[in-house]
């Protein structure tokens, strides 16, 4: 794999899980729990779908194939996608839409720490832009955690169960595979050791906090996101992301 | 119609294309400053009430008296008014007779509330909108509390209500006293 596929390889990831995570939780729109809980996922979404467009730009210009970020968006099947498995998890109860939220926005945000010292100019540019809005993001899932654990008897016991049924989907946010190594030898992205350490020592403390009880570190995870094996739930997600420009491909007026 | 000095353009130039010159226009005699204050009469569509230039999107402006560059940076990744803002200055700067403006988008250095002009600050505050309080220090964005001050009736009794406002770069606040809800242009 040479230095440009490598980076194109670990960028389509990011993008793909941010348009993923992004697309699910627009699927909320006009049926969120209460109108600022509406806004506040949507402008999480929208943010998302920004930083999935800037990497897929980037992304599109390294394999330079005459691809563009909306044919990357749009036109790759479920096999070619990069995402991790927890952001097509459906959004289910609200305990479990702020849980998967939480688990991906501690990650993103230790991972996006490390990009801001990219050497690439671009990157360090994309992600110091997507680290302020992720600070957000994270700052208000931690809240949802916390309000829901340290709740009533109800909210303890849903989000409880929310943590119990995500947790199998997060070893792979850090247990790296070969990409993600030589991408932070190269300098570019966290250390494995360092990001898993981070990931876990956030995680339980608001877990901790919120009266919530983490699975163990050993605990059976589920894996493949990274190598375009997905669970069920991606392919119906791309039914309907994908709907219109697989059937009007190329249109320029909607 | 075409000044008869301008020599360059030959006469089909003259007869084709939308973006027309208008025939007053002396674009050559553009200053740059000339360019700022143009833009500074571009609206942000979202919130109508602040220039491009005061909410400090507009990052540079490169004019040789012929050709202009405009650098735009994005307040937030996924602002959905992005392109909207781009075309809104490009057609400012033909309307004032300037050819093919281009718009660059630029990344970095990434936006902050910072750029917020003091006379944008103030037209948020009088526009109903709290502006950003203080400089968009790290503390701000982890959540340390700070008082914001209700634009209606300056009163500090307020409370947040959402993180999350009518649009990205803003937080929905009511106010304790005239109980007047309120976007806040939040630090970042």
């Amino acid at each position: 794999m040479t230095d440009t596929q490598l980076l194109q390889s670990y960028l389509l990831r990011l993008a793909d899980s941010d348009m993923i995570l992004g697309q699910r939780l627009c699927e909320l729109c006009g049926k969120a729990p209460a109108l600022e809980e509406e806004m506040a996922l949507m402008n999480v979404a929208l943010d998302l779908v920004g930083q999935a467009r800037n990497w897929y730009e980037y992304v599109a210009e390294l394999e330079d194939q005459g691809r563009d970020a909306d044919m990357l968006a749009f036109r790759r099947d479920a096999h070619e996608y990069r995402n991790l498995l927890l952001t097509e998890q459906p959004n289910g109860d609200y305990a479990v839409t702020m849980a998967r939220q939480f688990f991906f926005d501690v990650w993103h945000y230790h991972t996006l720490q490390s990009l801001v010292n990219a050497p690439d100019e671009r990157i360090a540019g994309i992600a110091a832009k997507a680290l302020k809005e992720v600070t957000y993001h994270l700052r208000r899932s931690s809240e949802w955690i916390k309000r829901l654990g340290d709740g009533t008897e109800e909210s303890h016991r849903r989000m409880q169960d929310a943590v119990d049924l995500l947790w199998r989907f997060t070893g792979e946010l850090i247990q790296p595979d070969e990409v993600d190594q030589q991408i932070a030898k190269a300098g570019i992205g966290p250390d494995p050791e360092q990001l898993r350490d981070d990931w876990r020592g956030m995680v339980k403390a608001v877990l901790q906090e919120a009266t919530l009880t983490p699975q163990p570190d050993d605990a059976w995870m589920y894996l493949g996101g990274k190598r375009g094996e997905h669970t069920e739930h991606l392919g119906f997600i791309l039914a309907e992301m994908q709907f219109l420009q697989r059937a009007y491909p190329d249109a320029k007026v909607w | 119609m075409q000044k008869s000095g301008d020599s360059e353009r030959s006469a089909v130039d003259t007869l084709i294309a939308s973006d027309r010159v208008p025939g007053n226009a002396h674009p050559e005699r553009l200053t740059e400053e000339a360019i700022w204050t143009l833009l500074n009469e571009v609206k942000d569509p979202e919130v109508p009430a602040v220039s491009v230039v005061e909410l400090g999107i507009v990052r540079a402006v490169h004019w040789d008296g012929r050709t202009v560059s405009v650098d735009v940076t994005p307040t937030y990744s996924g602002c959905p008014a992005t392109e909207l803002i781009e075309e809104l200055i490009a057609e400012a700067l033909r309307a004032a007779g300037i050819r093919d403006p281009h718009i660059r988008r630029v990344l970095t250095p990434a936006w902050t509330t910072d750029w917020i002009t003091p006379e944008g600050k103030e037209k948020l505050r009088a526009f109903g909108i709290a502006p950003p309080q203080g400089s968009a220090s790290k503390r701000s964005l982890l959540g340390q509390e700070e008082v914001i001050v209700c634009p209606h009736c300056g009163s500090h009794h307020t409370e947040r209500v959402s993180e999350f406002g009518s649009t990205a770069c803003k937080a929905l606040y009511r106010c304790k006293d005239c109980l007047e809800p309120f976007d806040y242009f939040k630090c970042i």
